[in-house]
């Protein structure tokens, strides 16, 4: 009797491995564990047989109900991954397909530049301070030691409002003379962003309105060797480690002693390209020690304080870092220009 | 300023390469901002940039030479060219063909330059500077083996009318580039140095910085004439404009071309040569630093009735007007200063001689005028007549009186080699106000104080003194320095700090990074706050922009297209945006253009216009400005300069994909959306929006109060404003705030809310209203009702149509009620919701929806 459920045991395991499908696989568990089915059948017998044999048949029937559970769940499952990888299989997509797009907005490249800017100065200590556009002539020029019909006021082609005495400052150094006028007799270092206007022909290389960063501090022992030293750090944060930085003499009537700031040409490597004008140096801002008459006019007594106060344009970096040759583009706001920016 | 090497080298050794000098002058304020190599090679080794910028070719020292003509004769099969056989020490002499009109058959002996085949040159054909390479030929049957010159060949000019004829003295058989090769420095020249706008002035630096001595004796002059005493007189009644007047008088000129070295120094340094009296005086100019006119002493004379012309130097009287020798008549103002005589004005001061007195190819006795005029006024009559010169930009900056006299003797002298005459003896000199002479104290402590470095009181006596500054030392550590005559820049220490520093050079200051207390730290909560608002705005995927300030009537009026007269602007109290009348505004003087002549008192215009630009390349655009308008306050010279923020949006909410979208364009809801955003990112809560009008927007616009502030409005702009900027017939949203209501709330503190142990019920509830009942009302109201267990109310759907009756609208909420000590019972959920529901039925008319 127990030899006939091993052979039972084995039909049904071979016919169990032919079910290929989830519907194969359904018939044949109706046909061994049905109402009907054979392990209902060798379970019956057990009350036909004698006393003797019914332990033996007992435990072999119950063996063959063991195998055949484990045959079927093992089945049961191979199909289901098999099913399960047919449908993913199923589910499979072009991965170079473009993405749903989602809306991208960028920031201005003079804003960009002016975020780096702060973020260095702050590292120093220096704090944004916010000045007017429109100014009196008296702040642009005469606090800064140009009275009227002084020659450097040459240097600044200005726009005049139609109200005497008013114009749209020329540059950011209308602002030293607020600072000073605000925080007197404390000690200074602030940055002075804005945007300034010229009375130029709108060319790729100049424009009639411009932002400026300015910075200014002012102490007892701010000294030109101070100056150098923030000058330094900022062009080296600003453009890069190894960069070279020159201070040579110059003239700005509202510093004494004025320098220009060199840096060596970044896209020549200091050979002389059109850039530097074949020269190998480019100007990154002027500079100097706050000329005693602009101290004096901020309130501070300059045979006790000192300072160094220092302006540089910020379109003119982001045109070299971005290699930008047209300084139209800034505010032309053309989508094509300010979408590259990432 | 341009400065021939050849002429700095009369009054200075150069003993350093030319590259190095230039590096050491621009480095002490005298930016060399470009090297022109005439006719010789720019230093091997060099990179491009010590060379400079020049492209001239240089003389090839091997074939190209100062010759000498030794025959010409004609040409047998051409009549206007000739053969000329010139000697050059190098072989045997050669013959050329040559057109040259300056050379005639039967002339010979002129030196001329000479080039041998194989010489590059400019071909003098084209005017493009292209080079060409001599080659051997026959021109119409007749062997050339070389060339002889032309200006324009050489380089050194346009001239290609004939050959450069050279002075009787050039050395034949001498390379051309030894004998006329030369460096020219082009020297930016700032305000401070304006001692400097002379090859003198440069020569004394250049003594300072390379510690050379100044060759600089003083000029004489040989006069044999009558004493000029008698013959004229000067008088200087405004003596506040004219310090020094100082004349001198040459009879019996003869007025020519100047020589070869005079016109070739003048073409170097810039000047075109006119006549030998005319080129003498730019000449010294451009040595001295002193300008100089000469005036026709006949002429003077004629007006003087036959007497000794007086010479008066006045300012201009009402109405009064001249003719300068461009022949232009002027009209001048009393604050013009004249030079006059007796029958009137003769020249504005400094800035132009006038067409009567001028010098002529008949001049023979010259007045020569050397005097110092006061800067400011001479640089404001020039810039009022427009007559930017030479001698302005020298007066413009200041002229030291003490120049005057060396400078007129030099050139006295001059037109006595020159053009022959009798120099009249001594000087009519009027001086009524003495120069003075600054003396200014310093000490190494100072010095130390401002460069932060130690310079020991010898160093900066050398330093001084180099400079031709007289040092004395008054106590132990105190300088006494008086100021040289030629020094108009010098007047406190910190003036002298900087000699000192840059003799030094800057280079040689320490780099330190403060040593002093750090002042008191403060935060910029605005722009912090601004800085804020643009980030959030580009992740709402909106493009930062920055407009000009400047606008023009003409866009600002588009912005105002739908109102019968644009003209009176738009200035509803609270209501942004609102465009000023333009009388109103801040109006330039001097515009550029009229499309950039007003300062803005909206964004919007500016930002419609760039909207119009960028639709031309793209369909969907989503910007923004933060930026400055600029507001008239009443009794007050400067404007209010608030901030605003501008945003526009227009085109398809989705962009083009294949995963295609619904096609539907952005509205007015849109851009609410991204405001919401915005307010809620602040942490601004208290923000309403309220149903407005306004003549830019259609019926779709809204204002926005925060914390109960008009902060600006937002909606879709009116069909005629869009037309009026050109825009396509499409939805454009655009709102304009101020900023100020927005950064009001930034960095104030912030506290979370526990969570709630206990779960939410959510339910949706639909309501039929009136139209005219606004969802803000209906929020409103379930608020009220539900009190703090009605955690959150999400409108998710508003439908108009049947069933619903006309005039009527469906909305549908869901609710979502939570306790944060219980969990609400059935019974407690569904009273909250009879109360909601009946108090929206109560006070709103409203019908539930089943
Ligand atoms: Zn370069």
């Amino acid at each position: 009797m127990t030899e006939d459920l091993h052979q039972l045991a084995a039909e049904a395991e071979a016919t169990l491995h032919a079910a290929k499908d989830s519907a194969a696989l359904e018939a044949w568990r109706v046909r061994y564990f049905g109402r009907k089915g054979v392990l209902s059948d060798v379970m019956a017998r057990l009350s036909t047989i004698s006393r003797e044999e019914r332990p033996a048949y007992g435990k072999a029937a119950n063996e063959f109900r063991q195998t055949l559970d484990a045959a079927f769940a093992a089945r049961q499952e191979v199909l289901r991954q098999a099913e399960l990888a047919e449908a993913l299989a199923a589910e499979g997509v072009d991965v170079t397909l473009p993405g749903r797009p989602v809306s991208l907005g960028r920031m201005h490249p003079s804003h960009r530049t002016l975020r780096e800017i702060y973020a260095i100065f702050a590292e120093m200590g220096f704090q944004v301070y916010d000045a007017p556009d429109v100014e009196t002539d008296e702040n642009n020029f005469q606090l800064l030691n140009m009275p009227p019909g002084h020659p450097a006021r040459d240097m600044w082609d200005t726009f005049y409002t139609t109200t005497p005495g008013v114009i749209l400052r020329t540059h950011t150094s209308p602002g030293q003379i607020r600072v000073m006028r605000q925080y007197c007799p404390e000690p200074i270092r602030v940055i002075l962003p804005g945007m300034c206007y010229r009375y130029e022909q709108v060319t790729a290389r100049s424009e009639m309105m411009f932002h400026q960063v300015e910075a200014l501090a002012v102490g007892h022992n701010i000294t030109m060797a101070d100056l150098k030293g923030v000058v330094i750090s900022f062009a080296r944060k600003m453009y890069g480690e190894g960069r070279k930085v020159r201070f040579r003499c110059s003239h700005f009537p509202f510093t004494e002693p004025s320098a220009e700031v060199d840096m060596d040409c970044i896209i020549c490597g200091g050979q002389g390209c059109r850039v530097c004008k074949y020269t190998g140096w480019l100007e990154i801002m002027g500079c100097g020690m706050v000329h005693p008459v602009v101290l004096r006019n901020g309130g501070y007594d300059p045979d006790v304080y000192s300072g160094f106060a220092f302006g540089m344009g910020v379109e003119r970096p982001a045109m070299l870092k971005y290699r930008i040759n047209d300084i139209r583009y800034f505010f032309a706001n053309d989508a094509r220009f300010l979408e590259q920016f990432v | 300023m341009k400065v021939p090497i050849s002429w700095l080298k009369e009054y200075v050794n150069i003993t350093v390469p030319i590259p190095a000098l230039a590096e050491r002058m621009t480095l002490a304020g005298l930016e060399v901002s470009g090297i022109d190599y005439i006719g010789v090679e720019p230093p091997t080794g060099a990179g491009q940039a010590a060379k400079g910028k020049s492209q001239r070719v240089p003389w090839d020292r091997e074939r190209i030479w100062v010759g000498q003509i030794l025959e010409v004769r004609p040409h047998p099969n051409a009549d206007r060219l000739t053969l000329a056989t010139v000697e050059f020490g190098h072989g045997a002499p050669l013959t050329v063909v040559t057109g040259a009109p300056n050379i005639r058959p039967g002339e010979k002996g002129q030196k001329v330059p000479f080039a041998q085949v194989g010489a590059k040159l400019i071909d003098g054909h084209y005017d493009d500077g292209r080079l060409l390479t001599l080659k051997a030929g026959k021109i119409r049957g007749v062997a050339s083996e070389g060339m002889v010159c032309s200006e324009k060949e050489l380089g050194l000019s346009d001239d290609h009318e004939g050959i450069l004829i050279l002075p009787d003295d050039a050395p034949v058989s001498v390379p051309l580039a030894d004998y006329l090769g030369d460096v020219v420095l082009e020297v930016e020249i700032t305000p401070n140095m304006a001692r400097c706008m002379s090859i003198i002035g440069i020569a004394r630096e250049v003594a300072a910085l390379t510690g050379q001595k100044l060759r600089l004796a003083e000029p004489a002059m040989q006069a044999a004439g009558a004493p000029i005493a008698g013959q004229v007189a000067i008088e200087i009644p405004d003596s506040d404009l004219c310090n020094r007047y100082s004349a001198t008088l040459i009879r019996g000129v003869t007025i020519g071309p100047s020589p070869f070295w005079l016109r070739h120094r003048l073409r170097l340094a810039g000047m075109r040569p006119i006549s030998n009296v005319v080129d003498v005086t730019n000449y010294v100019m451009w040595e001295w630093g002193q300008p100089l006119h000469a005036f026709d002493y006949d002429k003077l004379a004629e007006r003087a009735g036959g007497r000794a012309p007086i010479i008066i130097i006045r300012r201009a009287r009402a109405g009064e007007k001249m003719t300068t020798l461009d022949g232009v008549a002027r009209d001048l103002t009393t604050d013009m200063l004249l030079i006059t005589d007796t029958a009137g004005p003769i020249a504005v001061a400094g800035v132009m001689g006038g067409a009567e007195t001028e010098v002529t190819e008949q001049t023979r006795n010259i007045l020569l005028e050397s005097a110092n005029f006061h800067n400011i006024n001479n640089r404001r009559t020039s810039q009022a007549l427009r007559l930017p010169s030479e001698a302005s930009q020298r007066f413009g900056r200041g002229v030291p009186a003490g120049m005057t006299i060396p400078a007129a003797t030099r050139a006295t002298e001059l037109m006595r080699v020159l053009a022959s005459g009798v120099i009249a003896q001594g000087y009519a000199d009027a001086y009524p106000v003495p120069q003075e002479t600054s003396v200014v104290e310093i000490t190494p402590g100072q010095v130390e104080r401002i460069l932060g470095m130690k310079v020991s009181a010898e160093r900066i006596t050398a330093i001084l003194e180099s400079l031709e500054f007289r040092v004395e030392k008054v106590a132990p550590e105190v300088l006494r320095c008086t100021v040289p005559w030629q020094r108009l820049d010098v007047s406190i220490a910190a003036d002298l700090i900087e000699e000192v520093a840059r003799v030094i050079g800057y280079d040689q200051i320490p780099t330190t990074l403060f040593d002093d207390t750090l002042p008191p730290q403060r935060r910029n909560l605005d722009l912090e706050a601004e800085e804020r608002i643009r980030d959030i705005l580009i992740g709402c995927g909106l493009q930062d922009t920055i407009a000009y300030s400047l606008v023009g009537q003409d866009t600002n009026h588009r912005l105002l297209a739908a109102l019968n007269d644009p003209d009176s602007g738009y200035t509803a109290p609270g209501v942004i945006p609102c465009l000023l009348p333009p009388a109103a505004c801040i109006r330039l003087a001097n515009p550029l253009t009229p499309e950039h002549d007003t300062m803005r008192t909206s964004l919007a215009p500016s930002a419609l216009m760039i909207l119009r630009d960028n639709l031309r390349f793209r369909d969907r655009i989503a910007q923004f400005e933060i930026g400055r308008v600029y507001w008239p306050r009443e009794n007050q010279l400067l404007p209010d300069e608030p901030r605003h923020l501008c945003l526009v949006l227009t085109g398809p909410r989705e962009s083009l994909s294949w995963h295609g979208g619904s096609g539907e364009m952005t509205d007015f809801y849109d851009l609410k959306g991204i405001v919401e955003a915005l307010l809620s990112r602040l942490g601004i809560a208290d923000a309403r929006f309220a149903a407005t009008t306004h003549p830019a927007f259609g019926p779709r616009v809204a204002r926005l109060t925060i914390n109960g502030v008009d902060a600006g409005i937002l909606g879709e702009l009116h069909p005629q404003v869009r037309a009026a900027f050109d825009l396509p017939a499409q939805r454009v949203s655009l709102a304009e705030f101020a900023l100020a209501p927005f950064l009001a709330a930034f960095n104030r503190p912030q506290t979370v809310t526990p969570l709630s142990a206990f779960p939410a019920v959510r339910e949706d509830l639909a309501f039929i209203v009136d139209e005219g009942v606004t969802a803000e009302k209906v929020l409103a109201v379930m608020r009220a009702a539900g009190g703090d267990l009605l955690r959150a109310v999400e409108l998710f759907d508003l439908y108009r149509g049947a069933p619903i009756p006309a005039g009527r609208k469906s909305l549908a909420y869901r609710l979502t009620y939570q306790a944060d000590d219980r969990t609400l019972s059935a019974d407690a959920v569904e009273r909250l919701r009879n109360r909601i529901v009946k108090r929206v039925q109560q006070e709103l008319g409203a019908e539930l929806r089943g």
